[in-house]
C-alpha cells in the first residue's frame, strides 16, 4: 500500500482520518477511510444514532447560464425543467447507447444554475462528458469542475437534524428530503442537502476545502450526546446496499441501462430528446430482457459482487453487491436475473467457490426506516 | 500476544502442534486487518489438507480470504462453536476461536514455518 500511496488523492480530512486511528484504503484512486471502530459498529450508530461521513471525494459540477436547463436536460434522463429552486433529484447521465456515464444528484440553484453531485471516480470523466457535450450541442452554458475545492460531509442517521442544527441559525426540520438550502454551518457557507446514501435521515453538506477540519471536529462535539460516530466506506456501503441503492461500477455501468437496473422512474421519455433517449426507447420497445433484483441468502454462504447466479444449473445472472445486511440480518444482495425469473419468491442459486448455494428473490429494499 | 509455543505462516494462520495432532487457526493481526469476521466455512472432520493449499475460508462484512493450511493431513474436528458466533474469532482469534483440528502426515513441514519472534518480525517489515 504505502508504495502507491504517494500518488493517491487525500481529502482535506484525510490527516484526521489518519489521526483517529481510521483504517484507510485506496477507493478508486483516493485514500479514503474504510473503517474507524468496525463495519458493525458504525452501521447500528448510523440506523440508531448518528454517523459522520467524508465523502470529499464526491465531485461536483457546476452548470450556469441562460441554457444551463437545456444542457443539463440533454446529460441527464430525469426531467430537471421539474425542479423548483431548492430542489433536487437522483438521475443518469446516459450514453448514447443506453448505458450510464455516472449516476448523479441534480440540484437546483436557479433557473440558470444547476449543481451536479457526481461520484468520485467519474468525476474528470462526467466533467470532460458534459464539457463536450456542451460544445458539440452548442448551449449558451458554462461547465465547471469545483469538486476539487469542496469538501462533502454526510451526517446521516435519527439523530442527524439534532446534531447538525447545533451548529447552524437555518431551521432544518422544515427542509424536505431532496430539497436543500444554503446557509451557514459554524460560520461557514455551506449548501445543506436532505439527502443521503445509507436509507436513514441526514443531510449532506458541501463547504470549502479548508473549513472542513474545524467543521468535522464541531459536528463530533455537537453529536457527542447523541452517540455520534465517524464511519467509513465500509458502512456506507452495507448501508446503501439496505436500502437497495445503486452504485456505479455494481449495479449500474456503461454497459447497463437504468431501464433494466430498475431505474425506470429517473427515466422521462417524455421530456424531449436527450442523449441515449432513442436508444433507451428501443429497450423499452424490444422489452427488457433481465432485471435488476434483491436475494436473501437461503442456503450457508454469502453471495458476493461478481459471483455467478445460476438456474437448473445454467448461468443465468451475477451478483451486483451482495454481502451481510446488519440491521435486516440476513445476507443480501442485488442480481440481475432473467425478466421471467424476477420474482418475489424465486428460487436461485449463487455460486460461491463452485457450490450452488439457494437463495431467494425478495423485494427491496431490504431495509427501510421508520417514518 | 503471539504464543511462543504456536508456529506461524507467512499468510496469517498460526499453528499449535501436540504429538501429531495440530490446533489451526488465524492470527490476531489477520483479524484485524479482516474487520468484523460474519461468517467462516470450514473443512468437515475426515477432509484431507495440504500444506499451503486453501482449508476454508473467514469473511469479514467486506471480503472473502481463504484460510491456508500450515500442514498437510487430515481434519479430525473442526470448531462448530463459529458457526453461530463467528464474531469470537474478533475477539480470541488466538484461543476459543481455533478453526480445525488435524492430525499431521508429515511433522517435519513444522520446521519451515516461522516461530513468535520470527513471525513478529515479519509483522514488522
Amino acid at each position: 500500500m504505502d508504495s502507491v500511496s504517494g500518488v493517491l488523492r487525500k481529502t482535506p480530512l484525510n490527516a484526521v482520518h489518519r489521526a483517529s486511528g481510521a483504517k484507510m484504503v485506496d477507493f478508486g484512486g483516493w485514500d479514503m477511510p474504510v473503517q474507524y471502530s468496525g463495519i458493525l459498529d458504525e452501521h447500528a450508530t448510523v440506523r440508531n444514532k448518528v454517523g459522520l461521513f467524508d465523502v470529499s471525494h464526491m465531485g461536483e459540477i457546476e452548470v450556469r447560464g441562460p441554457q444551463a436547463l437545456a444542457l443539463v436536460n440533454w446529460v441527464s434522463c430525469n426531467d430537471a425543467a421539474k425542479l423548483a429552486v431548492g430542489q433536487a433529484h437522483y438521475s443518469g447521465l446516459i450514453l448514447e447507447g443506453g448505458g450510464f456515464v455516472d449516476d448523479i444528484l441534480v440540484h437546483k440553484f436557479a433557473d440558470d444554475h444547476f449543481f451536479l453531485c457526481v461520484n468520485a471516480s467519474n468525476q474528470d470523466k462526467d466533467f470532460a462528458h458534459i464539457a463536450e457535450q456542451n460544445s458539440l450541442r452548442g448551449f449558451d452554458a458554462t461547465v465547471e469542475n469545483i469538486g476539487p475545492t469542496l469538501s462533502q460531509i454526510a451526517v446521516q442517521g435519527p439523530r442527524a437534524v439534532e446534531t447538525l442544527q447545533k451548529l447552524t441559525a437555518t431551521e432544518l426540520a422544515p427542509i424536505k428530503y431532496y430539497w436543500f438550502t444554503t446557509g451557514e454551518v459554524s460560520g461557514v457557507p455551506a449548501t445543506i442537502a436532505r439527502t443521503g446514501y445509507t436509507g436513514e435521515d441526514g443531510f449532506e453538506i458541501y463547504v470549502p476545502n479548508a473549513e472542513a477540519p474545524r467543521l468535522w471536529a464541531e459536528l463530533m462535539s455537537a453529536g457527542e450526546e447523541f452517540g455520534i460516530k465517524p464511519a467509513g466506506l465500509g458502512a456506507r456501503n452495507t448501508l446503501r446496499l439496505e436500502a437497495a441503492m445503486a452504485l456505479y461500477g455494481h449495479e449500474i455501468n456503461d454497459e447497463l441501462n437504468p431501464l433494466e437496473a430498475g431505474l425506470s422512474w429517473l427515466v422521462k421519455l417524455n421530456k424531449g430528446d436527450f442523449l441515449g433517449k432513442a436508444k433507451l426507447e428501443e429497450i423499452k420497445a424490444a422489452g427488457l430482457k433481465r432485471k435488476l433484483c434483491g436475494f436473501k441468502m437461503t442456503g450457508r454462504g454469502i453471495g458476493r459482487d461478481g459471483y455467478e447466479i445460476q438456474l437448473d444449473g445454467t448461468a443465468a445472472g451475477w451478483v451486483t453487491s451482495g454481502g451481510p445486511g446488519p440491521t435486516v440480518n440476513m445476507n443480501i444482495g442485488l442480481c440481475y436475473l432473467p425478466v421471467e425469473k424476477a420474482n418475489t419468491g424465486q428460487v436461485i442459486q449463487v455460486m460461491i467457490r463452485n457450490q450452488a448455494v439457494d437463495a431467494e428473490v425478495i423485494p427491496t429494499p431490504f431495509y427501510k426506516r421508520a417514518k | 500476544m503471539y504464543p511462543d509455543n504456536y508456529k506461524y505462516t507467512k499468510e496469517h494462520e498460526w499453528i499449535l502442534v501436540e504429538g501429531d495432532t495440530g490446533t489451526i487457526g488465524i492470527t490476531d493481526h489477520a483479524q484485524h486487518e479482516l474487520g468484523d469476521i460474519v461468517y467462516v466455512d470450514l473443512p468437515k472432520a475426515g477432509t484431507g489438507v495440504e500444506q499451503g493449499k486453501a482449508l476454508g475460508s473467514v469473511e469479514s462484512v467486506k471480503a472473502v480470504s481463504d484460510i491456508y493450511s500450515p500442514v498437510t493431513g487430515e481434519v479430525i474436528e473442526s470448531n462448530g462453536d463459529l458457526s453461530g458466533a463467528p464474531e469470537k474469532l474478533n475477539s480470541d482469534p488466538h484461543g476459543a476461536a481455533w478453526l480445525v483440528k488435524v492430525k499431521l502426515s508429515n511433522l517435519s513441514e513444522i520446521d519451515g514455518l516461522m516461530s513468535a519472534a520470527d513471525y513478529q518480525a515479519y509483522l514488522g517489515e
